[in-house]
């Protein structure tokens, strides 16, 4: 009895899941083993075929090298400003809600939004980037149009647009810690510096899973910016996996491909998040 | 009795009567069209009372023009609606679409309603380059509508201060190189020429004036590697780096206009239908000259045409092909082509007072018109999107430097071939 009544319960829950998350997954995962078909040329079971030609495709692995390098790139800089900013604002200093604020103020900008002002920022001597380095007599830099520059382009503009975000949880878990554990490494004559170490940055490690999960699955889910900034050019030079599914699934109507790009997104996202909940769970100290 | 019969007599008679009624509902034609609009400016608001004004010249007719984005957007929403089995009758789509909604078997050819002499003799009365795009196989599966081509907007301003006459663009491509140095000074470039966004577009430009075409005329073969092509690639290169008189790497096809307007360059290559927009916002002296010639002049043609979808009635299509007509018309043509800056599409439409008396009044408007006879298709094959996206990755990694000209496009061209094989 009680266990039909648990279950009606999650029904709710579970009805939504199931549509809208495992159901999708799974009839992915299908039509990946099938070919693309028209009206014309009817879909056909092709086995693994379609991850064959994944295999095979040079652009695949500029993308997988590109989504790699802006993970890289994004995650550890935006924690690391995220942390560095809370620790600032926690502190009693004159302006502090404003200054708050205007940390806060890119994330609730729109990525398109922020997109199109950066594309300005980065536009080749009209941009603002330009114009202050002219003002030290620099020259203007093609910096979208240079396949070396471009990806770095969108790593900062999305590490000024992510660490805010993150300094919001930093600042509500440096708001939890008791006054009396700095009054306490004050007695004992502990530098701020070992304090910070030794004390703070340990009891923020359950945040920082947090934020690093976040910051992750960002990393391969942001595309927003692609549309606006650079279309994955030039020559895939800042093309990202998610939006190379896009491109395979609505420019070139291969929804095949597309199926099979997303379900190795699938399995790449679902192998990080069990390292992060098993390995380095292990290591973070709860309280 | 007699007051039941009466009751039932009246019960028939109002029965009837709201059969008549629903009868006279069912007949009037439900239509959706989707349209997409590519460049900016209050376009939607046109193109609706365009088809206000259709449903008032034909009250049996109803039309919902939705509004779909960008071409890539209508596309798509147009062939997701055909799946949901709720789709339009009808929509404006890109032009080059066409292999693909052949292939999934989403349209029919105009040929199949147009029987009549009088209907054949209308199907010839629009520019001929315009009709390249829509027809295959035979047959004519798009009617234009939103079309356009690239021309070169240049700054009479700069022409005069180093000493040019600002009536006399460069016409050739020797003359481009020649002019295009003078007109660099540290402020500003002598010549920008997009290369995100539709690269392949202003390559076909490109190619047409070194005596070339991209692909042939069904689809199914391209030429990217001949020697001709990769000239025009080399030559856009050498733009560049050799004679300086573009910038490094690739140009911001969304920013050009303001680098334009800005005056960062003196002359830049864009569409027809950034003419309004840079005519109200220029603040200097600005002329619109034909592409140069190479070996001749040439561009590709651009934009959106009207397509019928298959799943419709006979009475649908009847009405779609009226709606086609009206929006294709010639007072309607000139009507849109005043308002934004594309081209009318037929030799009649540049006959309509209207439009006679803006281009003689705003000269640049006849620029693109006159351009049409040196047009050729804009690239469009099977599998166009990956086809195209080969081309554009060539276009870019030769003007950033990662490969040479000749090694790009003959790995495009390779890949190419291996796409379209099955299609042979």
């Amino acid at each position: 009895m009680m266990g039909i009544y648990a279950w009606l319960l999650l029904l709710p829950a579970s009805v939504l899941l199931v549509t809208f998350t495992h159901y999708p997954t799974v009839a992915t995962f299908i039509h990946s083993l099938f070919s693309n078909g028209t009206v014309i040329r009817p879909s056909r079971f092709v086995g693994l075929d379609n991850y064959r030609a994944v295999m095979h495709d040079p652009v695949f692995w500029k993308v997988m090298e590109n989504t790699v390098l802006f993970a890289l790139g994004t995650v550890p800089a935006s924690i690391a400003l995220a942390l560095l900013m809370a620790v600032w604002v926690n502190r009693r200093i004159p302006g502090r809600a404003f200054v708050r604020l205007s940390y806060f103020t890119p994330t609730i900008l729109p990525m398109i939004a922020v997109a199109n002002i950066w594309l300005f920022f980065y536009t080749p001597d009209i941009g603002l980037l330009d114009q202050i380095s002219a003002l030290f007599g620099g020259h203007g830099h093609n910096w979208l149009g240079d396949s070396r520059t471009v990806l770095w382009c969108l790593i900062v503009m999305t590490i000024w647009k992510e660490a805010g975000f993150f300094m919001i949880f930093y600042l509500a878990a440096l708001q939890t810690h008791s006054p009396e554990l700095e009054e306490a490494a004050r007695l004992e004559g502990a530098s701020r510096g070992a304090f910070f170490w030794r004390v703070t940055f340990p009891l923020l490690m359950p945040t920082t899973l947090f934020v690093f999960i976040n910051a992750t699955l960002n990393s391969f889910k942001l595309v927003d910016h692609l549309f606006i900034l650079t279309k994955g050019g030039p020559d895939n030079a800042s093309n990202l996996l998610l939006y190379y599914i896009y491109e395979n699934a609505f420019s070139f109507f291969d929804t095949a491909s597309a199926a099979t790009l997303t379900v190795i997104l699938l399995a790449m996202l679902a192998a990080m998040a069990i390292v992060q909940f098993t390995v380095l769970d292990k290591r973070i100290h709860y309280r | 009795m007699s007051k039941r019969r009466y009751l039932l007599t009246l019960a028939v008679v109002l029965l009837c009567l709201f059969a008549l009624a629903a009868g006279v509902q069912a007949e009037k034609t439900k239509l959706t069209m989707y349209y997409p609009v590519a460049v900016g400016g209050p376009l939607t608001k046109i193109v609706d009372s365009m088809v206000a004004d259709f449903v008032k010249a034909n009250p049996d007719v109803d039309v919902k023009a939705i509004y779909a984005g960008n071409y890539n957007d209508a596309r798509i929403k147009a062939l997701a609606a055909l799946k949901s089995g709720k789709p339009a009758q009808l929509s404006v789509m890109f032009s080059i679409d066409i292999y693909d909604l052949i292939e999934q078997d989403a349209i029919i050819p105009f040929d199949d309603l147009l029987t009549t002499d009088g209907d054949k003799a209308w199907l010839n009365s629009f520019y001929p380059a315009l009709m390249e795009n829509g027809r295959t196989l035979g047959k004519t599966w798009g009617i234009p509508f939103q079309r356009s081509t690239i021309v070169m907007y240049y700054n009479k301003d700069m022409f005069r201060k180093a000493g040019l006459d600002p009536e006399k663009p460069p016409a050739t491509w020797q003359e481009l190189v020649e002019m295009g140095k003078k007109l660099t000074t540290p402020e500003h470039y002598g010549l920008m020429i997009p290369s995100t966004g539709y690269p392949y577009w202003m390559f076909g430009a490109l190619a047409k004036q070194n005596g070339e075409v991209l692909m042939d005329g069904d689809g199914k073969k391209t030429f990217f590697a001949n020697p001709g092509v990769i000239e025009a690639l080399q030559f856009w290169l050498d733009l560049s780096k050799k004679h300086g008189i573009m910038p490094k790497g690739t140009i911001e096809w969304g920013t050009l206009r303001q680098n334009f307007l800005e005056g960062k360059t003196a002359m830049m290559w864009h569409s027809t239908g950034n003419l309004t927009v840079v005519k109200k916002k220029a603040k200097f002296d600005f002329g619109v000259a034909m592409l140069p010639a190479g070996k001749m002049r040439g561009t590709p043609t651009g934009g959106g045409n009207f397509y019928i979808f298959k799943k419709t009635s006979p009475a649908e299509r009847k009405a779609a092909m009226r709606l086609i007509k009206f929006m294709t018309s010639p007072e309607r043509s000139a009507e849109w082509s005043i308002k934004t800056g594309y081209i009318g599409i037929s030799p009649a439409a540049y006959e309509t007072p209207a439009l006679k008396k803006y281009v003689e009044e705003f000269p640049p408007a006849k620029v693109a018109r006159d351009q049409l006879k040196y047009a050729t298709a804009e690239l469009s094959t099977y599998q166009t999107g990956r086809v195209r996206k080969l081309l554009d990755d060539a276009i870019q990694a030769a003007l950033t430097g990662k490969k040479s000209p000749e090694k790009a496009l003959k790995e495009a061209q390779a890949q190419a071939e291996r796409l379209l094989k099955p299609y042979q």
